[in-house]
């Protein structure tokens, strides 16, 4: 399945600055049960975001009318957990197309990516500057460039470097995915399982 | 040039290289279930492809499924449908499953060893995080998302970028009473839950290769829990012993063959890691969780770490980690009030499993205020616990056993702990809600589980055991 194109996004920010933030708390175990991909966004941290009575919480960051974008930032270890990729459908889902943070867990930064989302990791520094940015002005602006592969405080002018692999900003960059390249190497497949010991 | 265990298994796998990008990798066995697999099969069909290698992928519900009446239809109707939409899915695409009722069913990391679908060298994938748990036969083993699925399903190959090289050694004897679950979670609380993101781990030493097939199982069930791709054991005659003679192991020459290469399956010496970390099983006692994340451990007659002792940029999840447990940070663990015990999941619903939690309560009785839920791993467990007298032990001393599944470790059925109420839990996390909306966990072995179970609140098991009684592995 094709993924959107990403090129740039420059948006304002949603901000939750708590570390380890696990994917049961993305989307929990219990909005599993769907057999596609739609509807995961309404669920999106379901249990900070509503009271038992499905009441939306007052103090939790999706609710606070001060925050929007397409930008969330997230503190260090984000995404670690469990493998579900719905956590990456409920990201999408709600809108976001970038999450950031100091560090990200490898089965989330892989789903993310391959669901059109760009996991951007940048230094404790750069985070910690962030935050400070976004708490002071909510309006606050950044800009994440895959060509260049930096992200921006639009106001400030601070800016870092992030990392991605090539494969993978190649295919973010045009929406391709996996299966397509998978596949354009059958031979090599075949040419593998005669020299497979199982 | 000397090679890791990892190195060995990887390079064997190598279909191809991306420039500049990852590793084709071949996968050997997939497994699958109901949850994370739907969307994986829909893609397929928007795509019009086959399935490349229908008999390398082997499926079981486990997530979704009752742990009660399995015989009578499931009675949530959308947990029916996903249920349905497995069995559809494999009779489409010509895979073998082990639905509800069958002899082969139960948990996917409980099926895949306890069939010899699990062998030395391979790789295994699963769209589940604690496929982790097959690197106990020294296999790469690891969790996928569902695009990855679709991805191994379409091409029996997966796009990977090659993971860092962690050993960690446990050298010494571990005291009575201490188990892998309390070694595993030992390394979670010094490393934290980020700690090995980036890296494969081989775990080796002498505390190690002294434990049981089922007890390393355990142990690198929760590597993941670290951030760990995964994590392996070098393969050796416990590993072989376990393996021979299960349903689809090799026979005969084949297992002449398997176990000639088998052999060649270990670390070189003077091969190097990217990092190595050395523990004293001597340091380790039973070890509790108190907070939201499998890092927050702390040995049983231990304390809740003060705040003073949290870094700055970690306070603010530690302390409302404090509020959703009920806890203050300082408090000592012991004799905290606990509700529920869970004994099962991938990480401890194994026949040892419940061998130990039967040796510790024969005679005694279930605190009134303990509500227990003991769930086999899978059909096959179940039948042995009967066999082996197991349930006769568990009904005198006043525990159920349900029927197998993943049951309250993710709470995707009705086995769901209430909001506020506690839970020891054998299982592998205790994040906000985990086993329902609001309830609080606190993983633990299956011995320090049984302890709760009996005194109702949380107890050191070493003070109600027989100073006789050999260490548990």
């Amino acid at each position: 399945m094709a993924i959107e194109k990403f090129l740039t996004v420059t948006s304002t920010c949603i901000p939750l600055p708590i570390e380890n933030v696990d994917t049961d708390q993305i989307i929990p175990a219990r909005f599993l049960k769907a057999t596609t991909k739609e509807g995961f966004g309404d669920n999106l941290f379901r249990d900070w975001r509503y009271d038992k009575e499905d009441q939306p919480k007052a103090d939790f960051v999706l609710n606070d009318p001060t925050y929007s974008g397409e930008i969330l930032v997230g503190g260090k270890n984000f995404g670690s957990g469990s493998s579900r990729e719905h956590a990456a459908w409920a990201i999408a889902g709600y809108g976001l197309r970038v999450v950031v943070s100091s560090f990200f867990a490898d089965i989330f930064k892989g789903n993310a990516l391959n669901n059109g989302v760009l996991p951007v990791q940048v230094s404790d520094a750069f985070l910690a500057k962030l935050f400070q940015e976004i708490e002071a002005d909510a309006k606050t602006t950044v800009t994440v460039n895959l060509p260049d592969q930096t992200i921006t405080i639009d106001a400030t002018g601070d800016s870092e470097g992030f990392e991605i692999n090539a494969y993978k900003k190649n295919c973010m960059l045009n929406g391709y995915d996996d299966i397509d390249y998978l596949l354009s190497n059958k031979d090599k497949i075949e040419a593998w399982e005669k020299t497979s010991f199982y | 040039m000397a090679k890791t265990l990892f190195d060995k298994i990887w390079d064997a796998h190598v279909v191809s290289e991306v420039e500049d990008g990852p590793t084709q990798l071949y996968i050997d066995r997939q497994f699958a279930h109901e949850v994370t697999s739907p969307q994986a099969f829909n893609g397929l069909r928007e795509r019009g492809l086959t399935v490349l290698r229908p008999g390398k992928t082997t499926a079981t519900p486990d997530h979704n499924i009752p742990t009660w009446d399995q015989d009578k239809p499931i009675t949530d109707p959308i947990s029916k449908f996903q249920v349905e939409t497995l069995t559809r899915n494999c009779d489409e695409f010509g895979i073998t499953l082990y639905g509800l009722g069958n002899q082969k069913n139960g948990i996917v990391h409980v099926v895949g060893p306890e069939n010899g679908y699990t062998l030395p060298g391979m790789t295994i994938v699963c769209g589940d995080s604690h496929t982790s748990t097959h690197g106990a036969f020294g296999t790469i083993a690891f969790g996928i998302g569902t695009s990855e699925v679709e991805m191994v399903l379409a091409s029996q190959c997966i796009l990977q970028p090659r993971p860092k090289r962690m050993l960690i050694n446990i050298n010494g004897e571990l005291d009575r009473g201490v188990a892998s679950k309390d070694i595993i979670l030992y390394v979670i609380s010094k490393l934290s839950t980020g700690g090995a993101t980036g890296y494969f781990v081989e775990f080796a030493g002498t505390a190690i290769t002294s434990l049981s097939m089922e007890a390393r199982m355990t142990l690198c069930n929760m590597s993941i829990e670290m951030g760990a791709r995964g994590g392996l054991i070098a393969p050796d005659q416990t590993t072989f012993d376990y393996i021979e003679g299960r349903e689809f192991a090799p026979k005969g020459a084949d297992w002449d063959k398997a176990l000639a290469y088998w052999h060649t399956l270990k670390t070189d010496e003077g091969a190097e890691f990217d990092k190595t970390y050395n523990f004293d099983a001597a340091d380790i006692e039973p070890m509790i969780t108190y907070g939201t994340n499998p890092g927050m451990g702390v040995g049983i007659t231990g304390s809740i770490p003060t705040l003073e002792e949290i870094d700055q940029a970690g306070q603010a999840s530690f302390k409302q980690s404090m509020k959703y447990m009920g806890f203050e940070p300082g408090d000592r663990m012991i004799g905290k009030k606990i509700d529920y015990v869970f004994v099962g999941s991938c990480t401890n619903g194994r026949i040892e499993d419940l061998r130990t939690f039967c040796d510790f309560i024969k005679g005694k009785k279930k605190a009134d205020n303990v509500t227990a839920w003991i769930v086999p791993g899978s059909r096959r467990v179940e039948k042995q616990a009967i066999e082996e007298g197991l349930v006769k032990i568990m009904t005198d001393a006043g525990f159920v056993m349900r029927q197998p599944g993943c049951s309250a470790c993710l709470a995707m059925n009705d086995d769901k702990v209430p909001a506020g109420l506690y839970s020891v839990s054998t299982s592998n996390r205790n994040f906000e809600g985990r086993q329902g909306p609001g309830a609080r966990t606190l993983l633990a072995s299956v011995l320090t589980a049984a302890a709760a179970a009996v005194t109702g609140e949380v107890t050191d098991p070493r003070t109600m055991m027989d100073v006789a009684e050999p260490a548990l592995t």
